[in-house]
């Protein structure tokens, strides 16, 4: 799996497991997606709706440029996929920022069901995602059926 | 003169209130940040330790991040409902 034991010129060229995580992730989110956006317009209405599909269409990509920069750097080295992960944070944190800015004026934007929309399921993909690596680490090889 | 006057008192409020909530981002993300340096320092250590469990340790790192990271996307979150 390694090369050598300098940091700086160890990687990793194993499976790419955020990868895999973050497509199951995405998966599901796209799954749930339909149920999110019908709560936030039973909640916000038609805006609350456009918002919901906003946010969700930025939680999957902010988790999929994250398993991207890591998976791509650590074929390279250990030393840049840790700076790959920190300027990769402030990176994405950035554009989240930037990206909702840039529709904050909008007509269809409702801000409480675009925040709202963005916790609950940056948290709760994460948190489902959890029940089978958790359960796969405790017990390698036996992991509980996908959906 | 007077309608200026609490014009511009408005918004000087408006801009207060703005740059306190841009400062609030700010101090929510460096928690996070730290918690993220730090994650990923000891996951470097223990791949560099024990390199036949990078995979575990690499899938535990990602989700540790991303949990991480959700602190500064409620801090996020509080700034686009109070400062936007």
């Amino acid at each position: 799996m390694t090369t050598d034991a300098t940091p700086m010129v160890t990687q990793l060229d194993g499976e790419a497991v955020e990868v895999k995580v973050t497509a199951d992730m995405v998966k599901r989110g796209l799954w749930v997606a339909p149920a999110i956006i019908a709560v936030a317009a039973m909640i916000w209405g038609e805006n609350g709706a456009w918002s919901a599909a906003f946010a969700v269409a930025l939680v999957l990509v902010n988790f999929a440029v994250s398993a991207l920069l890591i998976s791509t750097t650590a074929k390279i080295s250990l030393g840049l996929m840790m700076g790959a992960t920190l300027f990769g944070y402030l990176i994405r944190l950035g554009l989240i920022m930037l990206a909702v800015l840039l529709v904050k004026d909008a007509g269809w934007i409702s801000l409480p069901a675009l925040g709202a929309t963005i916790i609950v399921t940056h948290l709760g993909l994460l948190i489902w995602e959890l029940k089978y690596v958790a359960i796969s680490l405790a017990h390698s090889g036996i992991a509980p059926p996908r959906p | 003169m007077e309608a200026l006057a609490l014009l511009a008192q408005e918004a000087d409020k408006a801009a207060a209130a703005a740059s306190s909530a841009g400062f609030a981002y700010g101090l929510a993300a460096i928690g996070p940040g730290i918690g993220i340096g730090y994650l990923v320092g000891k996951s470097v250590e223990a791949m560099a330790r024990q390199p036949e469990a990078a995979g575990m340790v690499r899938t535990t790192m990602f989700l540790g991040i991303a949990f991480t990271e959700a602190l500064a996307l409620i801090g996020f979150v509080v700034f686009i409902l109070i400062g936007l």
